[in-house]
């Protein structure tokens, strides 16, 4: 839906800094997480994992477990009803329940360390770990693979049998481990190499990285005699966790109720089941609640993380800096079921730039790893990645400044992405120019030191979404919306319910609505939460001014055309409408019920009009050539954020994407030893940046509006990750001459290189 | 008529062809053309695809108006962390 931008000058709560809504309660401890719900009578469950790698599961004997005193059901693969293979829509996205029921719950064969291969609910969390080790699984041990280019190979160990590749023509006629083969392009990439003067190709290898949330995944369900159930669990997306439970569980969707949690962290890896199947299916069988939490070592071992990859990158320009081709082979880990994000890794490339010859192939393979889910921008830090470090390549080689060689080729309004589509109004000309003209930009390195840049982009998303709006009868307004809070969303949704209704922000009330309070609400993620919720508070407050106004035409007993909305007041149109003093929401409110009713307003939508965010990050770094630890010395973060809602919350996710970003570009990693099994799941091994590691993220806010959100709304969230890895690469380089082309760049690597490039080392 | 482009592995269902006109009055009017003319591409649209009418990417919705002169691009559908 179109609607006309409001004026920036009549701005009154958009684009300033309250205090979030939910802020007392979480920072007292009073919010209510995951693990935070007790329920009277609840059982602990606990979940029984492989230890092996890829393994037939020849029989599962839990008799033992469920003769334990205290246990008081135990499900394994024949408690969950198999599913056909076949993608259907669930809510917003197309999902295959073959492969979701098999990641909750193994059936012919374990596929990772750590795959989930029985439950069990206990009166005491002692009960049920013992009840796990009195369950008896034969396994056959069948060779294992890690690696996405090893699982490429024709002499690779099959993790699936019936899975051919799609997406080649012919089809094959023998299974691999090859899911899919996606494909891009623009123009001729053989004549765009032959007109260039300098051509760079380098081969680039990720690690896959978790999604690093502090809160553990947690649910508590409760199924009743009568078939109805009831779930609260910590999700960034309670209607599609209803969707899937519903699905796996054999549900009416009415029958289950789902509340979400506050939530520590998402990022992505919270928008699918793993527990929540597990725990109805348990409750269920025991006639009484079942509560389940992970532990750090499940988190890791069985959720997230997102692909590591292999990339080949291609690029030539001429001498003046224009691009003349660019070309991609991107190899993307899925984990033990299919569906990497090579798709929008491969869309997101070579998006922020005008080119005329574009190549892009990538292959979405799986592996014997836990089934990847989403993190910040899936797919597109991983390949722009390596894109943004063999531009800096090229910009040094052809010698121009890395800012003016992305300048020369920056995407802007009607520039072809290389994914087809036309560009609307973007910001990333904007961004290149301030982080040119900016003071970090110009400072002095000290010595060791180095400074990167790069450039990121994000398409971001709307989707279906729900808002109600009720006016109270003092005047207050409560807004319930569907979209779980992690990011301050609260916030920045109320502030324009309360520019729209002309009232003061403290005195509307946000809540997260559960699934059967509000009609169906698609995740928090794609960066779609204050671009849709907001639309749709709008919109519902847009109906409540339209029935605030046909009841003050009832008052004044006038023609509700002679009515209209200004600054929180009715008041007439004009001077023919009558003489009337002017009735604010609460007067209006407190005469609800003798002017016809409660006043409330609504808004169903499918959000469209989303519109993608683009950024420059600059870091300085200093290398310590005596243990290779690199430190982030100053880091600057500018994106279009289209206009900022709540700026401090902008800034927020600009800097924690920022962080994110840098701990997958110098630390993390997940390490596999030869058995295929995870040797590091915990943050002691598994290193994540904290606040110490870290300088002050500075931000710069660009504002280029999205025209088609009512306050010029685009989503922001994912873009700040993107940037991060290749920029701190380009500014290792620049500190000691030495171009990485792994991640991560942890201080073993850095040392190693530094040795060799000194001719020591191996 | 509107100028429709086919992207990425779109062309394996399409015997080759990414570039068309079509005279469709809406999404749903464009996938039922496309479905008419390209059997094989049938069962991969309205599930999975996204459509850009003029620059302005559109998912999960059939009634979005598509113009005499618009350009369109089908695309797959896009998520999100």
């Amino acid at each position: 839906m179109s609607q006309a931008l409001k004026n920036e000058q009549d701005l009154k709560w958009v684009g300033t800094r309250p205090l979030r809504p939910d802020g007392v309660d979480k920072v007292t401890g009073r919010a209510k997480f995951g693990a935070d719900m007790y329920v009277p009578g609840m059982l602990v469950g606990k979940v029984l994992r492989s230890p092996h790698p890829h393994a037939v599961i020849k029989s599962i004997d839990t008799s033992k477990a469920e003769a334990l005193p205290g246990v008081r059901a135990v499900v394994a693969r024949d408690d969950f009803q198999d599913m056909p293979s076949e993608f259907v829509p669930a809510g917003e996205m197309l999902v295959n329940y073959k492969d979701i029921v098999r990641n909750v719950m193994a059936r012919d064969k374990a596929l990772y360390d750590g795959h989930a291969v029985a439950a069990v609910a206990a009166t005491s969390a002692a009960i049920a770990r013992k009840a796990l080790k009195l369950i008896e699984v034969d396994y056959e041990v069948l060779p294992h693979v890690i690696d996405v280019v090893e699982a490429m190979a024709p002499d690779a160990p099959v993790l699936d049998e019936t899975l051919f590749t799609a997406g080649v023509d012919p089809a094959p006629d023998k299974p691999s481990n090859v899911a899919k083969v996606v494909e891009l392009g623009l123009g001729d990439v053989d004549k765009g190499f032959k007109a260039a003067d300098v051509v760079i190709e380098r081969e680039f290898d990720t690690n896959p990285v978790h999604q690093g949330y502090i809160e553990p995944h947690a649910c508590v369900a409760s199924f009743s005699e009568d078939g109805q159930a009831e779930l609260w669990c910590t999700t960034q997306g309670h209607y599609v966790v209803r969707s899937h439970c519903a699905k796996l569980l054999g549900m009416e969707v009415s029958k289950l109720r789902v509340t979400s949690s506050e939530i520590g962290g998402g990022f992505g890896g919270k928008t699918v089941v793993y527990l929540e199947p597990v725990a109805l299916a348990l409750s269920k069988k025991a006639n009484s609640p079942v509560k389940m939490v992970m532990n750090r070592d499940e988190v890791f071992r069985a959720s997230g993380p997102t692909s590591g990859a292999n990339m080949m990158i291609k690029v030539g320009a001429k001498k003046d800096g224009t691009i003349t081709a660019a070309e991609a082979t991107l190899k993307y880990q899925a984990g033990a079921f299919q569906g990497s994000p090579v798709q929008p890794g491969a869309m997101c490339a070579f998006a922020p730039y005008d080119l005329e010859n574009v190549k892009v192939t990538g292959y979405d393979v799986v592996v014997n790893r836990p089934k990847v889910a989403a993190y910040r921008a899936p797919g597109a830090p991983i390949s722009e990645y390596a894109v943004e470090c063999v531009l800096d390549e090229v910009a040094e080689e052809i010698g121009m400044d890395p800012i003016d060689f992305r300048l020369k080729n920056a995407a802007k309004e009607g520039t072809h992405a290389a994914y087809g589509p036309k560009f609307g109004p973007i910001g990333l000309v904007e961004t290149l120019k301030q982080a040119k003209k900016s003071k970090h930009y110009k400072a002095k390195l000290g010595p060791n030191q180095g400074r990167g840049m790069a450039s990121g982009f994000w398409f971001n998303i709307g989707g279906e979404t729900c808002a109600t709006l009720n006016i109270n009868e003092d005047g207050t307004v409560t807004l319930l919306t569907g979209t779980p809070d992690i990011g301050g969303s609260r916030a920045s949704v109320c502030m324009m319910a309360a520019e729209e209704l002309g009232i003061d922000y403290d005195k509307i009330r946000p809540i997260i609505a559960d699934t059967s309070s509000l009609g169906y609400t698609f995740l928090t993620g794609g960066s779609r939460t204050t671009f849709s919720s907001g639309m749709a508070a709008v919109q519902a407050a847009q109906g409540a001014i339209e029935e605030l106004c046909a009841r003050a035409a009832k008052i004044w007993e006038i023609d509700v055309d002679a009515v209209e909305w200004e600054d929180g007041h009715a008041k007439p149109a004009g001077k023919n409408a009558g003489d009337f003093e002017p009735l604010s929401l609460a007067d209006i409110a407190r005469q609800a019920g003798k002017t016809g009713g409660p006043i409330a307003g609504h808004a169903d939508i499918n959000a469209q009009g989303a519109a993608p965010s683009f950024g420059t990050h600059v870091v300085d770094v200093e290398v310590d050539k005596e243990t290779g630890r690199v430190t982030i010395v100053r880091y600057t973060v500018l994106q279009d954020a289209g206009k900022a809602v709540h700026p401090a919350y902008v800034e927020g996710q600009f800097q924690g994407g920022a962080v994110q970003g840098i701990g997958w570009a110098l630390n993390e990693e997940y390490v596999y030893g030869e058995d295929g099994t995870l040797e590091n799941p915990g943050f002691l091994d598994y290193r994540i940046p904290v606040a110490s590691d870290v300088p002050m993220i500075d931000t710069v806010i660009v504002e280029v509006p999205n025209p088609r959100h009512p306050y010029g709304v685009r989503g922001i969230g994912e873009t700040p990750i993107i940037p991060p890895m290749a920029a701190i690469a380009n500014a290792i380089q620049d500190a000691i001459g030495i171009r990485f082309h792994e991640l991560p760049m942890s201080p073993p690597k850095v040392l190693k290189a530094i040795e060799a490039a000194n001719g020591g080392g191996e | 008529m509107a100028r429709v482009v086919l992207t990425g592995g779109l062309k394996n269902f399409t015997g080759g062809e990414t570039e068309l006109e079509l005279d469709a009055a809406d999404i749903r009017g464009l996938f039922r053309l496309l479905g008419e003319r390209y059997p094989k591409l049938k069962p991969h649209l309205e599930e999975g695809l996204a459509v850009a009418i003029d620059g302005q990417i559109y998912q999960d919705t059939l009634i979005e108006p598509i113009g005499p002169d618009s350009e369109v691009h089908v695309l797959p559908q896009i998520a999100g962390g």
